[in-house]
Formats: structure tokens, C-alpha cells, sequence
């Protein structure tokens, strides 16, 4: 896992999580682990813990009880230095709607620390394909758009870990396909991915491994899933009475 | 500071884009004054030492404004968990709001002091020097201790309400070695030491609130 004592952040442990707000248990006791190159899915219902497991892994959360391990690197340790591997796509898009897309962009890369912010805001709005919209506001922009801004700013800064909560949320389907195709590109670039969806179609020969959650617990977890929508059904009505 | 820097661009030019923040605390501030003025200048003789009380007054109300509507825009774009997710200590983060804030509120003195100077009668500008420093040291213990506040409050539901009933008690020496630094000014005969210890006390605020702040923003922003 270290190489020569340099940290090699090559996958992403959750070691029995807990995390409580109050009373109430967000997530209890949850255990898995993302490997790079490979894209896990957090899958659960509404308020089953996926986006608190997600704030908890971009280190906007700390856990209650248990520990994330970031390679060999735990949460507790350089956790500034640590954000400067992770990339976030939230629910919502973390873009300032008054900014065009080019100063959205330059404004977090230069947030990042990349040495020409403006070059790194240009390529990147060649990869959403707005390079022609570089100087439009963004609240003038389609969800989908917006989306395509919001996933180039999560990745400018070229992340190991990136986390994606609904990211397919809103999108025609030629921005989902381009978005799929974004997230294999990710994978194939040794990435490691974690994304929160309720979209079993479009997660189902996407993810390499999936983690079932309900009412913050963790009820099923499988590698190279198949037949998402049965296990979903099956695993999510266990239990119930 | 580089955070800090990059922050305060940022909230420049969206406000210069939008001028919400701007326009509204400026519109709010200068309607305050006026008020007073309607109210208390009788017969074109303005009530002795009142200048200095509503300069005050009319700053902070409208930094409680400028201070909700700071987060308020961070908050609907969920912009302030990006800020948070910066590769920097989020002590940063307070620097660059808390600037921000100081920024505003300076370019509403700048409006504010001549109005009240020319509505009051007083002598605001006989001591430039010593009214910039009373006025920089005074809205910046406010705005660093609004700024943590308006921080705090940002999830709150009831946070407009709750940002003044927490902010005025605790800024209470603010406003008080504010209001009594200022009417010094005033005085025919300039009394320096009294204006000295008045912005001694201000920045004594200061260095205590800030360091606070800094202190705390890490933990307040995390849980």
C-alpha cells in the first residue's frame, strides 16, 4: 500500500461506520471497501444513509464511531491534504448560478491549487462539450448542462476518489449516456468511484460493486452485480414484516 | 490567505454582477438614517452627540442584513459544502466570508458617514484618520463575530431570527466603544486619549473574536 513510505491512495476502507445525529442513526455499523478502477454503487431507498455515507467519505462528515481509511491514510490524519484527492458531485451542484461556466470553473480550480486555473477551466469545458458557452451564466443553463459544468468541476482537479449522489437526477438521455461514459473513462483511468443512485437500470452493467443500504444499515453487498432490480427487491423487503 | 483571497474575489464579483447584498444593506442603511433624521432633527437642530449612535445603528442593522444574505446565497447552491471540500484549513474559508462582509460594510460607511455628517450637522470628517480606524476596528469585530454566527446558522430554519438574538449581545462592546470612540470625534476639542482607548478596546474585540473564530469555524463547519 506505501511504496518507498509515500501514501498510495489506491482504495477507500470503511471500517464499521456509525454515524448518529442525535438520536437517530443515519448510518450504523456499515463495512466496505472501493477499489481504484472500479465503480461502487450505493443503492437504497430514500433516507437509507446513502448521501450521510457519501458527506462521510468527502470528509464532510466524521464518523461516530468507526474509521474510513483512505489507502493507509485515516480520516483523523492530513485531512486538508486529503480533500485534495477527493471530487464531489452532489445532489445539488455546487456551481454559483451568478458566475459563468469559465469562472465557476477557474474559481475551483484555482480553489485546488492548479497552477493555470484558466487552462485547466478551458479544457474541461472542452470535455462538457461548452466550450461555446464558456462565457454564459450558469443559471442561464438546462439542468443537464448544469450537470455537465457541476461533473467537470468535481473532476478538475483530476480526484482519485469521486463520489457522485444521484448524478443521473434530471438528464436527457444524451447527457446520461455522456455522463456513463464519463464514469467508464473514470474507471479505466484507475479512479475509484463511488455513486448513490436509485437508478437500477442505468446502474445495473455500470457498477463493478454494490452495497445495499436500508434505514442506514448495510443489507447486502455484491461484487460484478447482476440482476439488480430482483436482488434490490429481495434484499429490501427481507426483513420486513 | 490564498483561499481567503480567492473567496473574497469571488463574492466581489458575484456581487457586483448581482448587487443584491449591496443594494439592499446600502437602501436598508441609508433609509435608517434618514428615519432618524425625520425624527429627531427638530427645526433644523439635530439632538447633541446623536450622530454617533446612528451611524452605529444604521451599520450594524444593515450588517445583519449583508451577514444573513452572505450564507443565505452559499446556502441554496449547497456552494458553502464546496467551499468546505477545498484542499485548505476551513479557517480559510472564514477569512475570505468574514472579508467579504468587512468589504461591504466598508463601501456602506463610505455612503453612510457623509449622509449622517451632512443630516446631523456633525463633524464626522474633522479626524479622518481616527474615524477610519474607529470604523475598520468596529466592523470587523462585528462582522467576525456575525460571520461565525451567520456560519453556524446556516441550517438553521429560523436562522434570521436567531443571527441578531445572538449577534447584538454579544457585539454589545462593539457598539458601545463604537458609538463612545465616534462622538469623541465629535467634541470640539479632540480628546485623543479618550479616542485611544475606545479603538484599544475595539481591537482587543478583535484579536479575541477573530482568534475565536478562527479557532472554532473547523469544528462548527465539520459536525
Amino acid at each position: 500500500m506505501t511504496a518507498g513510505g509515500r501514501w498510495v491512495f489506491d482504495r477507500v476502507t470503511v471500517e464499521d461506520v456509525s454515524r448518529h445525529f442525535g438520536r437517530r442513526r443515519a448510518v450504523s455499523r456499515v463495512t466496505f471497501q472501493a477499489s481504484q478502477g472500479q465503480i461502487l454503487g450505493l443503492l437504497g431507498p430514500n433516507g437509507a444513509g446513502k448521501s450521510t455515507l457519501l458527506s462521510l467519505l468527502a470528509t464532510l462528515l466524521r464518523p461516530t464511531s468507526g474509521a474510513i481509511r483512505y489507502g493507509t491514510l485515516d480520516l483523523r490524519h492530513a485531512e486538508g491534504a486529503l480533500r485534495a484527492h477527493i471530487g464531489v458531485l452532489g445532489h445539488d451542484l455546487f456551481l454559483y448560478p451568478e458566475l459563468t461556466a469559465r469562472e465557476n470553473l477557474a474559481f475551483f480550480a484555482a480553489l485546488y491549487g492548479l497552477r493555470d486555473a484558466n487552462a485547466a477551466a478551458r479544457a474541461a469545458l472542452d470535455r462538457a462539450g461548452l466550450g461555446d458557452r464558456a462565457d454564459d451564466i450558469v443559471s442561464s443553463f438546462s439542468r443537464g448542462m448544469r450537470q455537465r459544468v457541476a461533473l467537470e468541476r468535481a473532476l478538475i482537479h483530476q480526484p482519485r476518489l469521486v463520489l457522485l449522489d444521484e448524478p443521473f437526477t434530471g438528464l436527457d438521455d444524451a447527457s446520461t449516456v455522456a455522463l456513463v461514459k464519463r464514469l467508464r473513462g473514470l474507471r479505466e483511468e484507475g479512479a475509484i468511484v463511488v455513486l448513490a443512485t436509485h437508478d437500477l437500470d442505468l446502474a445495473e452493467g455500470l457498477l463493478d460493486a454494490a452495497v445495499f443500504l436500508r434505514d442506514g444499515r448495510m443489507v447486502h453487498s455484491a461484487t460484478q452485480p447482476a440482476a439488480l432490480r430482483s436482488t434490490y427487491r429481495t434484499v429490501m423487503t427481507k426483513g420486513q414484516a | 490567505m490564498r483561499l481567503a483571497w480567492l473567496i473574497l474575489r469571488k463574492d466581489l464579483t458575484v456581487e457586483v454582477r448581482s448587487g443584491e447584498i449591496a443594494y439592499t444593506t446600502l437602501f436598508f442603511a441609508v433609509a435608517c438614517v434618514l428615519i432618524f433624521a425625520f425624527a429627531l432633527v427638530r427645526e433644523g437642530k439635530p439632538p447633541e452627540d446623536g450622530a454617533a449612535g446612528i451611524l452605529w445603528i444604521a451599520v450594524m442593522l444593515a450588517g445583519n442584513l449583508a451577514l444573513g444574505r452572505a450564507f443565505e446565497r452559499e446556502r441554496q447552491a449547497e456552494t458553502l459544502r464546496a467551499l468546505l471540500l477545498a484542499p485548505a484549513p476551513r479557517p480559510a474559508v472564514y477569512l475570505g466570508k468574514l472579508l467579504g462582509i468587512v468589504v461591504l460594510l466598508a463601501a456602506a460607511e463610505v455612503l453612510l458617514v457623509p449622509l449622517v455628517a451632512l443630516l446631523f450637522q456633525a463633524r464626522l470628517l474633522a479626524h479622518p484618520i481616527w474615524l477610519t480606524a474607529i470604523l475598520a476596528a468596529g466592523t470587523t469585530g462585528f462582522a467576525a463575530v456575525g460571520t461565525l454566527f451567520a456560519a453556524m446558522l446556516v441550517r438553521a430554519r429560523s436562522r434570521d431570527v436567531l443571527l441578531p438574538v445572538l449577534l447584538y449581545p454579544i457585539t454589545v462592546p462593539v457598539i458601545i466603544a463604537g458609538v463612545r470612540g465616534t462622538a469623541a470625534l465629535l467634541q470640539p476639542e479632540l480628546e485623543v486619549d479618550i479616542v485611544r482607548f475606545w479603538l484599544a478596546l475595539l481591537i482587543a474585540f478583535d484579536a479575541v473574536f477573530v482568534t475565536l473564530s478562527l479557532w472554532t469555524f473547523e469544528a462548527v463547519m465539520t459536525d
